[in-house]
């Protein structure tokens, strides 16, 4: 036989005391046939983000459904990391998710856990592609609450809320935030359908969070030109004249 | 409330494009002509006779109304009762009247049969069956009523349920003592979701039963959830739907208090006003918005099941209120075990 592996380093994710609990007790039952080692337990995505950064961490049990940042993007974030640890969802009962993950060959865990289910799970747990991944958002359609990018090996949130625009360059879209600028691989089509809600397009490769628009005028000297100021930026974007209309009547009915 | 069967529905004509009751009319035409040809015919070929005489009248005739009937139906349906018997019962009269008219050259040489007479007919065949449909359509609908209560007995969502057993599970080595009191209340909860959701049941139970359920939700949601009960002035002994009020916090948990980290606080008040029973449910509202369409069903669920035990005497209002939301129902104070409205006859 093979020399005894070092023990799987785990992360436990779940809103619910209880629930970490049973997981808890159930890893502890299993530690003979799968050594483990409990190295944290948090209840929310961000936390989870956080102590992945901070120590090594083979597996992550996720929870799906989450207040907040739910499950499937805390693990759109973590596989912004270069070496990013297995994840294993678990959730009590979510019809869609279910048939994504058997649809992906992803291996998921039902509350409650069995512990036969779960030694299976961690003995060929593995990371997911980011093709997965999406697939699984896509049959789960959520809008994220943070966009993400890995700067020098560590996972930069930006939080939907402060963003102020997101403008198509070239491959990258640039996301502007009152404190700073940054470059993430993302469409701008997919951004504007995922958060329909919050951004409006005011030109063929810009959006703008439509709760910060401040005013928006016409440019002098040009009969069609508009621009548009948003609070807590000095630039002006400018509205190109098929947006301007329709941005007219949006802008009226909020 | 005179058109009004047991339900509380208005008695509609019936669809004259169903099979059934085109057979059921056709059924009754031939028998009242056969009828009437053997109380005329002095032997059987004398019958034989006068019956295909009569028939190749009599036969297009029928075909013709049913299709008009047929036609006209939907037209007919969107009338008030009284108006629609009117208009179904001249289509009646006036297609044979214009189908003897329009053959009357063609079978010249046999019997004509009068105008008069053929419209006679019609009008007393015509009558009689919509009185039949409109004394079957009242003897069946409290079955439909019953049946359509019981399909709409709430049912529990899995995610709660799943979510509850990992609870309990969880709580069976280190507190075995709040595990009992876990699953004891879970059987109270689903001895109730399994029962006869067509019974009125008392108040003081209904609120006994959502505690149970918070109970349960507050295991595992912990100070996330806060509950706050105003029932000191709760009619203890009003009869009630039942599971109308652990829906209604149950749909508060899961949209106002799960969605959000910080959790938030349910407020319960229930009490008597001007003779009904007035029971308010308020939750904060979750600022992500991911899961209305859910809300809307168990919602349209419980005000179908007031309106069938009520009537219009019971109302369920949605009433956003800021940061907050809220549900009040009203529901008209009685005591009695039995149920006020008709709704439900006990007749097997």
């Amino acid at each position: 036989m093979n020399a005894p592996n070092p023990p799987l380093r785990i992360l436990i994710v779940d809103d619910e005391a209880p629930a970490r609990s049973r997981l808890r007790d159930v890893l502890a039952d299993c530690a003979g046939q799968l050594p483990v080692v409990i190295v944290g337990e948090v209840d929310n995505g961000l936390d989870a983000l956080n102590l992945v950064q901070q120590q090594p961490v083979d597996a992550v049990l996720l929870d799906i459904r989450m207040p907040g940042m739910d499950g499937l993007e805390c693990a759109a974030h973590l596989n912004r990391l270069s070496n990013p640890p297995a994840i294993i969802f678990s959730t009590a009962y979510d019809a869609y998710a279910c048939q994504a993950f058997d649809l992906n060959a992803v291996d998921y865990l039902l509350k409650p856990v069995r512990a036969d289910r779960l030694v299976r799970a961690l003995s060929r747990a593995h990371s997911l592609s980011a093709t997965t991944l999406e697939h699984l958002r896509e049959a789960h359609p959520k809008p994220r609450t943070h966009l993400s990018v890995n700067e020098k090996g560590r996972i930069v949130l930006i939080p939907v809320a402060d963003i102020l625009y997101l403008k198509a360059e070239l491959k990258y879209v640039t996301v502007c935030t009152a404190a700073r600028e940054f470059l993430i691989e993302e469409s701008l089509t997919r951004l504007e359908s995922e958060f329909a809600e919050t951004f409006l397009r005011i030109h063929r490769n810009c959006l703008v969070a439509s709760a910060r628009i401040r005013e928006i005028g016409k440019l002098p000297g040009d009969d069609d030109g508009h621009f548009l100021r948003m609070d807590g930026l000095e630039e002006r974007l400018m509205v190109s004249r098929r947006q301007y209309s329709t941005l007219r009547e949006k802008i009226k009915s909020i | 409330m005179k058109r009004k069967n047991h339900n509380n529905r208005q008695v509609e004509l019936p669809n004259f494009c169903h099979l059934g009751v085109n057979l059921r009319i056709a059924l009754t035409v031939e028998a009242a002509l056969v009828a009437g040809v053997v109380a005329r015919a002095p032997n059987v070929p004398a019958f034989w006779a006068e019956f295909i005489e009569l028939s190749a009248l009599a036969q297009p005739a029928l075909l013709l109304s049913l299709l008009a009937l047929c036609a006209a139906g939907r037209w007919l349906r969107s009338l008030p009762y009284r108006l629609g018997v009117g208009f179904t019962l001249a289509l009646a009269v006036a297609v044979p009247v214009l189908v003897t008219q329009w053959l009357k050259p063609l079978l010249a040489g046999t019997t004509v049969f009068p105008l008069i007479w053929v419209a006679l007919f019609a009008l007393l065949i015509g009558g009689g069956l919509l009185a039949y449909f409109n004394l079957r359509a009242r003897a069946l609908s409290p079955a439909i009523t019953e049946a359509r209560l019981q399909a709409l007995q709430a049912r529990i969502r899995p995610h709660f349920l799943f979510n509850s057993l990992n609870a309990v599970l969880s709580l069976v080595r280190s507190d075995p003592r709040r595990a009992e009191h876990a699953l004891e209340n879970m059987a109270d909860l689903f001895r109730a979701l399994m029962g006869d959701a067509r019974q009125l049941a008392p108040l003081e139970d209904e609120v006994a039963l959502t505690r149970a359920y918070l109970e349960l939700e507050q295991l595992r949601l912990g100070d996330r959830l806060q509950v706050t009960w105003h029932i000191n002035k709760m009619p203890a002994d009003a009869m009630i739907p039942p599971l109308v009020i652990q829906p209604l916090v149950e749909n508060a948990v899961y949209h106002g208090i799960e969605p959000q980290p910080e959790g938030g606080e349910i407020n319960l008040n229930i009490y008597l006003s001007a003779d009904k029973v007035h029971i308010v449910v308020r939750n904060p509202i979750a600022t992500d918005g991911s899961h209305h369409k859910g809300n809307r069903i168990a919602l349209a669920n419980i005000r179908e099941r007031l309106l069938l035990h009520f009537d219009l005497d019971a109302q369920l209002k949605l009433e956003p209120l800021g940061a907050v939301y809220q549900v009040h129902i009203v529901i008209p104070y009685t005591r009695e075990r039995t149920q006020p409205a008709p709704a439900h006859p006990h007749r097997r």
